[in-house]
């Protein structure tokens, strides 16, 4: 396996690991972000490092009309298609502007399954590919320091769980990836558990393993998983009281 | 606020780290307040320690270019990926201190040396030019020759941020090291070894300082890389696979201590005497033992642990040697390592190597030591020697400023307005 890989959203430090992880095996790497120039020192430095072929693309998530000519427009149908677009925002400038909660929602769920959704198909007619999807353990359940975010990676999640159930007979495979805590920018200045939290190298090598393995769903830090079992079994009586 | 502290952890000081991924975000550290840059945190004291403001390069590691050997990259890379990219395809660093996990950065501001120097100078002479960011977050390119240039491999992130540099790899025709071992029973034996090894590539000695019957005896490695025809037939060229790491718990070091430390040292001693002679060495056991240890700074216990290194002018060496070893036994502090290397001469303005021996060892962080090491600095004073800022943690100023290159130094920082601009608390406490 060592066809082309692309990663949407790749100017983030989670896509940066994962190019690198996906380079390091010999793959061809297209990278695409809004103002795709910054990522020239990127395509270098996997060129560099990898000896392999890098191309960047001009990609706007939230542009769900351009997604059909990106798609078509690249230099070849990915072999696997990572998305690892999102944003964070501010849960206080959500609740208190419904018009910023709906550009959350739109750059987590919205834009990423539109662009998923004509890579699905071109992949389906082709009979084979592996799709990556980049959700959060945020959306398992809403909590209250950041349900807006959260509700719209649980849709996510819920869209790339449907994409899986309709294409596992079309030889296309789906990966459902829910870090938790990654060290990145998103987090930067917020303190975090250590033994749960992530370097972006760990999500890359997980990500890699995972396509190879074809795992559906991953937790970046396996520990996750059984937090987010306790978490998502609370009772809602009990859960309402909590500030978790 | 983070507790930040140097790879001997010691001082540890809360500090406001700011990350960098590319030059604007540098741009708008540097213009917000007075700063150091900081690398892989692989100096032992507080080189790379700002509290008000400390800017983190570990982010910007993007190799931009390479062809025939030279190479193209941003200040956060770490030779340790210099190594993985570059070694499988016959290159490799032409300088490089005891661990990998130095940035490029760091490997510039400190100009560090390896064991090589006495044949092919510090890092410096792998430089072909470094992208620096001022004070008004203007970036200039500086090469050999220009004084920024001069001031800036040496000088500690104090002459601004170092973005990008361009250097030179070797070519080798395989990932071994062709070593050849050789146990001396005194002092002047092992420098009289050393001189007669002085076209030998690569040349350490570890050497026991302990008041033990072994005192002055060591292990001369001498080192070259292996050719093709070096190597037995069933030997692949490149061996790049990671070691595997062991950690290493706090607390140890209760077992280096007095009598400890002698029977250590000695054993250590007899098992590389009986094992003397040639060997084939693979670049990763050669270049970098402790690297296969994890955290192995942790051995000392959460006080941390102070390294001191020095470098005596030739003529003074055997003298001033002796004397510093007679100094660390009667101290019965010990070192469990202490290394003695080969300088060829100095290069630029105010990095650390002359031409003459250096020796450096470690200390655990406590009263004992610091009074031992100020004994330790008279000595090297006397003898016409001087420190290596990278390991430097608790030297007085006066101390540091009996080296005449340091008010030099300090007075260039002050006139451009520098000094205003980039600090660390170590520069702070020498007075740079
Ligand atoms: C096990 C071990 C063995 C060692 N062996 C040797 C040896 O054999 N020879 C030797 O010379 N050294 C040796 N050292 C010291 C080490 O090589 C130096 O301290 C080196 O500078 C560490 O690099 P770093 O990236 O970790 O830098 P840091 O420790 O983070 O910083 C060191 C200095 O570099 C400056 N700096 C870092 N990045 C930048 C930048 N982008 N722009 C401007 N300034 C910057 C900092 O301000 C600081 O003054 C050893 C250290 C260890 C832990």
């Amino acid at each position: 396996m060592s066809g082309p890989v692309l990663i949407l959203g790749a100017a983030s430090d989670i896509a940066r690991a994962v190019a690198r992880s996906f380079g390091e095996a010999g793959h061809p790497i297209q990278l695409a972000a809004r103002n795709a120039e910054r990522l020239e020192d990127d395509a270098r430095d996997l060129a560099t490092r990898y000896g392999v072929e890098v191309t960047t693309h001009e990609f706007d998530a939230l542009e769900t009309d351009s997604h059909a000519g990106f798609v078509a427009g690249l230099p070849a149908l990915p072999e696997v298609a990572i998305c690892a677009v999102g944003a964070m925002g501010t849960q206080t400038k959500s609740e208190a502007d419904p018009q910023a909660a709906i550009q959350i929602m739109r750059a987590n769920y919205e834009g990423p399954a539109s662009v998923l959704a004509h890579l699905a198909n071109a992949m389906e007619a082709r009979g084979s590919g592996t799709l990556v999807g980049i959700s959060s353990v945020a959306g398992d359940r809403g909590r209250a320091s950041n349900y807006v975010y959260g509700s719209a990676k649980a849709g996510f999640t819920a869209f790339l769980s449907g994409l899986r159930n309709r294409l596992s007979k079309q030889g296309v495979h789906v990966v459902t990836v829910l870090p938790g805590f990654v060290k990145t920018a998103m987090l930067e200045g917020i303190e975090t558990p250590a033994p749960l939290t992530a370097e972006p190298e760990e999500v890359g090598a997980a990500i890699l393993k995972a396509v190879r393995r074809k795992t559906n769903v991953i937790y970046t830090r396996p520990v996750w998983r059984a937090v987010m079992a306790v978490i998502r079994n609370i009772p809602e009586p009990v859960f309402k009281k909590t500030s978790i | 606020m983070t507790e930040l502290s140097g790879w001997g952890l010691f001082p540890q000081i809360d500090c406001r780290v700011v990350r960098a991924r590319c030059e604007d975000d540098v741009r708008k550290a540097v213009l917000a307040a007075p700063l150091i840059a900081r690398g892989n945190g692989r100096a032992y004291g507080d080189a790379a320690l700002n509290p008000g403001q400390t800017l983190d390069m570990t982010g910007m590691d993007r190799m931009l270019s390479f062809k025939d050997g030279m190479l193209v990259a941003e200040a956060g890379v770490l030779l340790a990926d210099i190594i993985h990219a570059f070694l499988p395809r016959g290159w490799f660093p032409l300088v490089t201190p005891g661990t990998k996990m130095v940035s490029l950065g760091g490997a510039i501001a400190a100009d560090v040396h390896g064991k090589n120097h006495h044949v092919d100078g510090s890092f410096r002479s792998c430089v072909d030019w470094v992208e620096l960011m001022g004070m008004d977050g203007e970036v200039s390119r500086v090469a050999p020759g220009d004084e920024l240039f001069e001031w800036t491999l040496g000088g500690m992130g104090l002459t601004g941020v170092i973005l990008r540099a361009q250097i030179r790899l070797r070519p080798v025709e395989s990932s071994w090291i062709v070593q050849d071992s050789k146990a001396l029973t005194s002092l002047t034996e092992t420098i009289d070894a050393f001189e007669a090894a002085m076209d030998a590539p690569y040349s350490v000695a570890w050497i026991d300082c302990t008041d033990g019957p072994q005192h002055g005896h060591s292990i001369l490695l001498l080192g070259r890389h292996a050719r093709s025809e070096d190597l037995p037939a069933d030997r692949p060229k490149f061996n790049l696979q990671r070691r595997g790491k062991i950690p290493v718990p706090f607390g140890m070091p209760l077992l280096f201590k007095g009598r400890a430390l002698q029977l250590i040292n000695s054993a250590y001693w007899r098992l590389k005497a009986r094992r003397a002679g040639r060997a084939l060495v693979d670049w990763d056991s050669y270049f970098y033992p402790l690297d296969g240890l994890a955290n192995w700074n942790k051995l000392y216990g959460r006080n941390g642990f102070i390294q001191f290194q020095c470098v005596l002018p030739r003529d003074m060496a055997p003298d001033g040697l002796a004397k510093l070893m007679a100094a660390i036994a009667e101290s019965k502090q010990g070192s469990v390592l202490s290394v003695l290397k080969r300088f060829g001469p100095q290069t630029s303005h105010f990095s650390f190597p002359m031409a003459g021996y250096t020796l450096a060892m470690d200390f655990p962080a406590n009263e004992r030591s610091l009074a031992l090491m100020e004994q330790l600095d008279k000595i090297t004073l006397a003898h016409g020697g001087r420190f290596y800022l990278a390991k430097d943690a608790r030297m007085a100023q006066a101390v540091a400023k009996a080296d005449p290159r340091a008010e030099t130094f300090a007075a260039m920082r002050k006139e451009t307005g520098l000094a205003a601009r980039f600090a660390s608390v170590q520069s702070e406490r020498l007075g740079l």
